[in-house]
């Protein structure tokens, strides 16, 4: 009998093994950061591309209802695409949209928004890619959208699509 | 085009000589023959044969370019030089499948040749469960990853090989690792053969050692070249990252490596017989879940396979189908255990085996644990957490210190008893000595002094203890090489850690940094046009304070098919340290990402390895 | 006799090797430990020391940054994990979540030395 049991139990531990495996065949291997909603965005104080001044975060944030703010490089190819989409946000709505030029070289950066158009009210400079980490980043293009507050309402991984544009329009207004 | 034609016909045939050998050996099991049938012969060869054939096509295909097979297409380019077109053959999914495949035939027939002296039911039990394996493999392979599917219309060209398994170590290194990881597969059939045949005693322990041995040393000269490749290939510096990939191979091992230890006492004494037939199912029961860890694609890993879902439940399901198989088997056939077992000592070679075992199952659990917790906690919490080295250290280093106390106390005990008289007090002071060396060692260094001491003194003594068994006359030869290089194996990595000293800067053409007491020179830099890649190469001098020049020759390769740049490091060995040098490229710009390091002992962690398996490997070649 | 000699010369082999070796323990070296215990988001298989993406390289520039603000290294892995969770980092915290991960190894390591206890002294 205590035999029995111990056989039993041992069909038992291994068939919940294979149920836990089983159910994790269905998960992604890949790791992306859970969205925190409402948390704060860390500051911080960058050179301005074109002017060339010191600009603080808070300061062109908090003048400011809404602030969207959009990490970019020349040299990335899906932010080439997503330029437009920008472009026409820009032109649509009087939203604050902020670049943040990622890992970029500073001709580049001002030849790319020459040819395509600048859709940015500032545009900060974050040569070594440190800013885009500390405020939670890891590639580009990647956007977030702040309150006044400095709080992020939503962050976009990736490309900025035309469902984001009518959900970033829908908050603003 | 033919041969993909032939490659996927052998197949069919395999499969259907596996089933009816599963049938022949239950016909012969019930008619108790004294004989095994020629028929039984004919096919194990037929099917052998035919997995080679098989094989070959693919690998033919590989050679000819032949875009038409889908794994060529996938897997080659026609640039290609030959030697990576026909290693390529093994560098995929499918094509190591067929791999496992030719392993797990091989081992079959050669199992029946070399088992004559063996009960003629026995053989047969072997024969119906490794092709109860052998006919999952290949419905595997047929109903999810055929190697010779066909494309049309015919590409032009193939997508090329990953550049980083264009290596000639890891060209090498999946055959004879899989000679172990799959090996074991015999030794997992044999034992529930033997477990129905009730012969599980000292005859059986003597004839199934020489097949442990064997699938020992493959698979510890395979984990060895994996180890070697990532050093100089993929890492910067590194040799062993805690990667999914790399501890499904150390899983098997460590149950093979408990197994090794636990057959002697079977062959010697008779006892631990449920144990042995344990851990001998275990073995293969690992190399299996590692298959399904990295080729289900549930782990995130350096070297990941083409990922399918459905090769996962196939291979999840087969698995817990051997499992199954193997509980329900125990369950039926009890094992007895000998009357002697209650001769236990404490002071013995057997109880000293034991406490091996319980560190190597301790390990293995750590392994385990490490590499498949993520999983469990994202089915049951769905959060996503990473387990790396600094978990597998905590949890293994200070049992190690343990280990290899127990090892060098416990080795040269006698059968049986032995008396505590024979523990002398010279091998305390010995210990003293290794203590206060290791702290001389140590204590210039930044780590934790008092804990990296006594780790060092641990491997020390059994150093000591090694070399003196080595120096007497009645020494048991394979033990004192093996329990030698294990204990030099941790020497070097402890030293390889404590003193290793990096160097990163970014340099340009003509620069000169001063880097403690050494001068880094970047001195030259060409490009040359190869076949299937551009290669940029830099020369740079290191000039030590007694005015030595070293010339290191990193290089960066541009591929071209597929795309890739990879950094290949440039590496001066000598008997002290490793001079190791990578250089990267920085976009858009004229200078380079250069990482310089000296690494003390690298050497020493390879040599120790090949003195760990020749050790194991002496055993196979001794006479009983 | 010849067996002492053999030692001597054995051990002093041995510290003498140590001579040339010296160690470092500067920022750099900080920051490479730092990014080995650091898991990439855009190489997973990898760590921040290992990789050479855009991501890990700025990621080390950062973490040189916090350790001259004069954090330290838990504090580094803290705010990290604040920013990208848990999953950042290589080293599972000991918590309820991971208490099986954590003790499973040490239970069965009794449970075996029970197992041993039993055989050799209960018989």
């Amino acid at each position: 009998m205590k035999k029995n049991i111990f056989y039993l139990s041992v069909l038992l531990f291994f068939t919940f093994i294979f149920t836990i495996f089983y159910l994790g065949l269905d998960k992604s291997n890949f790791y992306k950061p859970k969205e925190v909603k409402n948390k704060n965005l860390e500051e911080f104080t960058s050179t301005e591309l074109f002017s060339n001044k010191q600009l603080s975060s808070k300061y062109i944030i908090e003048n400011n209802n809404f602030t969207l703010i959009n990490i970019w490089s020349s040299w990335c190819a899906p932010c080439r695409s997503e330029h437009a989409i920008l472009m026409n946000l820009s032109k649509k709505t009087d939203l604050n949209i902020i670049g943040l030029n990622y890992k970029d070289k500073k001709n580049n950066a001002i030849k790319f928004l020459d040819e395509l158009g600048n859709p940015y009210s500032k545009n900060l400079i974050d040569a070594d890619g440190t800013i885009s980490i500390s405020l939670g980043a890891y590639g580009v293009p990647e956007s977030f959208l702040l309150n006044n507050k400095s709080i992020v309402i939503r962050k976009y991984i990736g490309p900025l699509t035309s469902d984001n544009i009518s959900e970033i329009i829908k908050i603003i207004q | 085009m033919i041969s993909s034609h032939i490659g996927y016909y052998s197949l069919l045939l395999g499969f259907i000589i596996s089933v009816s050998l599963l049938f022949y050996s239950i016909f012969y099991l019930k008619k108790n023959s004294q004989k095994i049938n020629q028929n039984i012969f004919s096919l194990l060869f037929l099917q052998f044969f035919i997995v080679v054939i098989s094989f070959l096509s693919l690998v033919y295909s590989f050679i000819i370019s032949d875009f038409s097979n889908e794994t060529v297409y996938n897997n080659s380019h026609s640039t290609k030089p030959l030697f990576y077109k026909i290693t390529g053959t093994w560098g995929n999914h499918e094509g190591s499948l067929l791999l496992w495949l030719l392993v797990l035939t091989l081992f079959i027939f050669l199992f029946i040749i070399f088992s004559k002296k063996q009960p003629v039911k026995y053989r047969l039990l072997s024969i119906f469960f490794q092709q109860i394996i052998i006919s999952g493999f290949f419905l595997f392979l047929l109903l999810t990853s055929n190697p010779f599917n066909f494309l049309f219309p015919i590409p032009n060209e193939g997508l090329g090989l990953n550049p980083i398994l264009q290596d000639p170590a890891l060209a090498i290194h999946p055959p004879i690792l899989y000679l172990g990881y799959v090996g074991s597969s015999i030794i997992f059939s044999a034992s529930l053969a033997s477990l129905i045949q009730n012969n599980i005693n000292k005859l059986w322990a003597t004839h199934i050692k020489k097949w442990i041995q064997i699938a020992w040393f493959f698979l510890t000269i395979g984990i060895l070249l994996g180890s070697i490749w990532a050093y100089y290939e993929l890492g910067w510096g590194g040799f062993w990252f805690w990667d999914p990939v790399e501890n499904v191979s150390l899983m098997p091992w460590l149950c093979l490596t408990a197994l090794f230890h636990t057959v002697i006492v079977l062959e010697k004494r008779n006892l631990l017989k449920s144990w042995t037939l344990i851990l001998s199912i275990a073995t293969f029961t690992f190399s299996m879940i590692g298959t399904f860890l990295v080729r289900s694609g549930i782990l995130n890993s350096v070297h990941t396979f083409a990922n399918d879902p459905e090769r996962g439940v196939f291979i999840l399901i087969f698995l817990f189908s051997l499992i199954f198989l193997s509980i329900i088997l125990f369950f039926i056939y009890q094992v007895k255990e000998s009357n002697t077992e209650k001769n236990f000592f404490l002071i013995s070679k057997e109880t000293s085996i034991l406490i091996n075992n319980w560190f190597m199952m301790y390990f293995l659990s750590v392994v385990l644990i490490g590499t498949t917790y993520p999983i469990f906690l994202e089915v049951i919490t769905n959060e996503k957490i990473s387990i790396g080295p600094p978990f597998f250290n905590k949890l293994m280093v200070p049992f190690l210190i343990l280990f290899l106390i127990f090892m060098a106390l416990g080795s040269n005990l006698k059968w049986i008893k032995d008396n505590y008289k024979n523990i002398k007090y010279s091998k305390i002071v010995l210990f003293f000595i290794c203590i206060l060396i290791s702290f001389y060692i140590v204590k210039k260094t930044s780590s934790d002094v008092l804990f990296t001491s006594v780790l060092g003194a641990a491997a020390l003594y059994l150093l000591f203890v090694n070399i003196r068994e080595f120096l007497s006359k009645n020494n048991n030869i394979s033990q004192t090489i093996s329990h030698f290089g294990f204990s030099l194996f941790v020497l070097s990595i402890l030293l390889n850690s404590l003193f290793s000293d990096e160097f990163s800067a970014n340099m340009k053409l003509g620069q000169e940094l001063v880097h403690k007491k050494e001068q880094i020179k970047f001195s030259k830099i060409k490009s040359i046009d190869k076949e299937n890649y551009k290669s940029i190469i830099a020369n740079f001098e290191i000039k030590d304070d007694e005015k030595n020049i070293t010339s290191l020759y990193p290089e960066i390769r541009i591929y071209n098919q597929p795309n890739i740049l990879t950094s290949e490091a440039d590496i001066k060995t000598t008997i002290f340290l490793d001079k190791f040098i990578v250089i990267n490229l920085i976009k858009g710009e004229e200078i380079f990402n250069v990482r310089y390091q000296t690494k003390p002992f690298m050497i020493w962690i390879w040599i120790s390895v090949c003195l760990i398996s020749i050790g194991g490997i002496l055993g196979v070649l001794k006479k009983n | 006799m010849i067996r002492i000699v053999k030692y001597i010369l054995l051990i002093s082999f041995f510290i003498l090797s140590f001579q040339k070796l010296s160690i470092a323990n500067n920022i750099s070296s900080e920051v490479d430990k730092i990014s080995k215990n650091l898991r990439c988001l855009i190489c997973q298989g990898q760590s921040v020391y290992d990789s050479q993406s855009d991501f890990a390289l700025s990621m080390k520039i950062l973490i040189s940054k916090k350790i001259k603000e004069g954090k330290s290294e838990k504090q580094i892995y803290e705010y990290l994990k604040n920013q990208y969770g848990e999953w950042i980092v290589y080293d599972p915290e000991f918590n309820r979540k991971n208490l099986i991960l954590w003790i499973f190894p040490l239970i069965l390591f009794i449970f075996g030395g029970l197992l041993i206890y039993r055989k050799v002294f209960i018989n």
